[in-house]
């Protein structure tokens, strides 16, 4: 398979480089990059005006298999993210069962070999069944394949424990993501603790449910010397402390998810529970913040934390509705509209949180353009505007409080290993 | 005129649609004590309550409210039908639509239930209450009683005390008083009366005396003991000797202040007996207006469906 993408603007955090020029894929491998190439019996595809970036990596998404295939499965959430520009997802543990065992993982790296049309790289749980109680099977873990551990969904309340976890899987090298929530203060809440929760009736989730965990695991990895990485950073204060600790060199990254930097807590008036999720959308301070926090780079990582539910789920009373949103096919187009069309990040620095970034964090060897890297690559449209359209979503559910907004920057291919694996 | 199709909240109601209510309401009242004066207007509209959680007079005021203008009034008991077995909020009322029913009355402990059930079905929806939300019938009887003894709203002082952070009843009262131009100042312990309320409309001033004082309306509210559980104050001992309300603090409001309570009552907790059953109660009052009020929103929304 040989693939010449022409004239396209190459940008390569990695190198810096940021320039238009021809890139030419021999074998799944990047082999030349230059002003102009000229190649035969190639396939070609005409890049001009178009971004060709490192392929997006998203260390933070639900695929939902095994035990949940009618929200999402493998196959499908992988065709999703395929559209949405990302050629590696990092699935989390919260399935049924839980992954906390190798078998699991196995199971997992098997589907996908074989259903999955772009990278899958398990997360593996921090305790077993996230019970919080007893570490999981980490290290055996780490051996079948997966890159990081995480209690997503929620926070592993044993500070010991979690303790024991951060040595532990420094030995393993594997970083920790961490959804920092304490269930003590976030009640039964079902949006941010605040004016809109007041006036609509709804009991809230204060900022220090998410803040006083953020604190606490940023304590401790700082005693154990653990890879911390805070999932979905939601609040201004969450932002203060994390700089803070970044100030000592208190090894941590932060990742932040488009509707955390889109949308406010007001997205829920008339009780729409495509706006429901954990953490829960905050005010427009929390938003400019972490708008800042991504230019100034406290935020390392945008990732979706792409939630498929069932309409069902959904469409039911607010407070019993489930959390979270779809994320892979609105991912590119809000950060393009949100952040580098208002002059927040630049194209490269989109690129560096998207791919660059997360791969560095979870310790793979992509996220570069370079000659001798393998080819995962992302071409995108950024100048297209269009309206969101969840009908057409590729992801089994489609909730999401995006659908119908206009906005800018399509993806037009994704390549895996030098494959075409979506094409607009 | 009456365009409406649900009954959700008085949040989301203007002052003249809550007026057309009450002026309503004065109207219906006599049918209570002399049926005869009924026209039977709705023999033609079918209701059905639709009770998530338990009522007393809320269901049973919407059950003779019906039956006093004619309606076909229908309970679905929530524990011997399907809901039992787990079928959907939104499934439920699609059901009734489809045998006919006019108005269905619901009340559920969750917040926005009513709103979710309003847009999937033809039915008209009115919340018996919603979670911590509202509780628009009973604001509604809360603002007719102000009305009858005190005539118009304007300048009003009530003071509402007790847990204002989970009361549906008080939230549709700050949102009704204040459209109509009364002022309501909330009062009790900091952990249930926060000063985050005050984006409501109303003054939070956490000294019950200085709340009550000059007050034109005082309205108690049901201290729920699982409050105590959740740790919003000590015990029900200390909730009484320091944010009830006894005789002397009550006189602290005008001479001619209304007492008034949703009930049902601990007596001896938010009020003491002696005021309960004082001249000044409007205890009683409020529960035969109940039925009055709920006459004439049944009234409005039969006629708004007609149109």
């Amino acid at each position: 398979m040989k693939l010449l993408i022409k004239n396209g603007r190459i940008i390569n955090p990695a190198t810096k480089k940021d320039q238009i020029q021809d890139l030419y894929v021999e074998e799944g491998i990047i082999t030349q990059i230059e002003d102009t190439i000229d190649k035969k019996d190639v396939q070609i595809i005409d890049a001009n005006n178009c971004w060709v970036v490192p392929g997006l990596i998203d260390v933070h998404v639900h695929l939902r298999e095994p035990g949940y295939e009618y929200k999402e499965t493998i196959a499908s959430g992988s065709r999703s993210a395929a559209k949405g520009g990302f050629t590696t997802i990092c699935p989390m543990p919260n399935t049924n069962p839980v992954v906390d065992n190798e078998i699991l993982v196995e199971y997992i790296l098997l589907k996908a070999e074989k259903q999955a049309v772009i990278n899958v790289l398990p997360v593996g749980a921090i305790t077993k069944g996230q019970k919080g109680e007893e570490l999981a099977n980490i290290g055996k873990m780490k051996e079948a394949g997966i890159c990081a551990i995480s209690e997503d969904g929620r926070s592993v309340l044993n500070a010991s424990l979690l303790k024991k976890a951060m040595i532990y899987s420094k030995m393993f090298d594997l970083p920790i993501l961490s959804h920092c929530e304490d269930d003590s203060l976030a009640g039964s809440g079902s949006m941010n603790a605040g004016e809109t929760a007041t006036i609509l009736g709804l009991k809230g989730i204060p900022d220090e449910a998410e803040e006083i965990i953020v604190a606490r695991d940023i304590m401790l990895a700082e005693k154990t010397g653990a890879k911390l990485h805070i999932c979905h950073v939601s609040t201004a204060g969450s932002v203060e402390i994390i700089k803070r600790a970044k100030e000592k060199n208190i090894h941590v990254t932060a990742e932040v998810t488009p509707h955390h930097f889109t949308l406010t807590e007001e997205a829920v008036k008339g009780f729409d529970a495509n706006a429901k999720m954990n953490p829960p959308l905050r005010t427009k301070k929390d938003v400019e913040i972490m708008k800042s926090a991504l230019k100034d780079g406290t935020i390392d990582i945008i990732a979706t934390d792409h939630a498929p539910h069932h309409i069902d789920e959904k469409n039911c009373e607010f407070e019993k509705a489930a959390n979270g949103i779809v994320g892979f096919e609105t991912s590119v187009a809000l950060t393009i509209t949100e952040l580098v069309d208002k002059g927040f990040l630049t194209p490269m620095e989109m690129i560096e949180k998207m791919s660059y970034n997360p791969a560095k964090l979870i310790g793979i060897d992509k996220g570069n353009l370079d000659i001798g890297k393998v080819a995962d690559i992302t071409i995108i449209d950024p100048e297209k505007v269009y309206k969101v359209d969840a009908s057409t979503f590729l992801s089994k559910s489609k909730n999401t409080p995006f659908d119908g907004r206009e906005v800018k920057g399509q993806v037009k291919y994704t390549i895996v290993n030098g494959v075409i694996k979506y094409q607009l | 005129m009456w365009t409406r199709k649900d009954m959700l909240g008085l949040n989301d109601l203007t002052k003249e649609e809550i007026l057309q209510i009450l002026t309503l309401a004065n109207e219906m009242k006599p049918i209570i004590d002399n049926r005869a004066l009924s026209t039977n207007s709705l023999k033609d509209t079918s209701i059905v309550s639709l009770f998530y959680e338990n009522s007393t007079r809320t269901k049973m005021s919407f059950a003779l409210a019906s039956k006093y203008l004619g309606a076909t009034f229908s309970d679905l008991g929530i524990n011997t039908s399907s809901v039992a077995k787990g079928e959907s909020l939104i499934d439920t009322g699609v059901t009734l639509d489809q045998m006919g029913t006019d108005i269905i009355i619901m009340r559920h402990g969750m917040t926005g239930a009513p709103h979710i059930l309003a847009k999937n079905v033809k039915a008209s929806v009115v919340s018996g209450g919603d979670g911590t939300n509202e509780h628009p019938t009973q604001g509604l009887l809360d603002l007719f009683t102000i009305m009858e003894s005190k005539k118009n709203f304007e300048g009003l002082k009530v003071a509402i005390i007790g847990d204002i952070m989970h009361s549906r009843v008080a939230r549709s009262n700050i949102f009704g008083l204040t459209k109509l131009g009364a002022k309501v100042v909330l009062s009790g312990p900091t952990t249930l009366v926060s000063k985050g309320l005050e984006v409501l409309g109303a003054e939070v001033n956490n000294n019950v005396k200085a709340a009550v004082k000059d007050a034109d309306v005082v309205m108690g509210l049901r201290v729920q003991l699982e409050r105590q559980k959740g740790g919003m104050f000590p015990d029900l001992r200390e909730y009484a000797q320091l944010f009830g309300v006894d005789k002397k603090v009550l006189d602290l409001a005008k001479e001619d202040a209304l007492l008034m309570h949703p009930g049902p009552v601990n007596r001896g907790v938010e009020l003491t007996s002696e005021i309960i059953d004082g001249k000044q109660s409007a205890i009683n009052i409020q529960v035969k207006n109940g039925v009055a009020v709920r006459m004439a929103l049944l009234t409005l929304l039969a006629q708004a469906r007609k149109i």
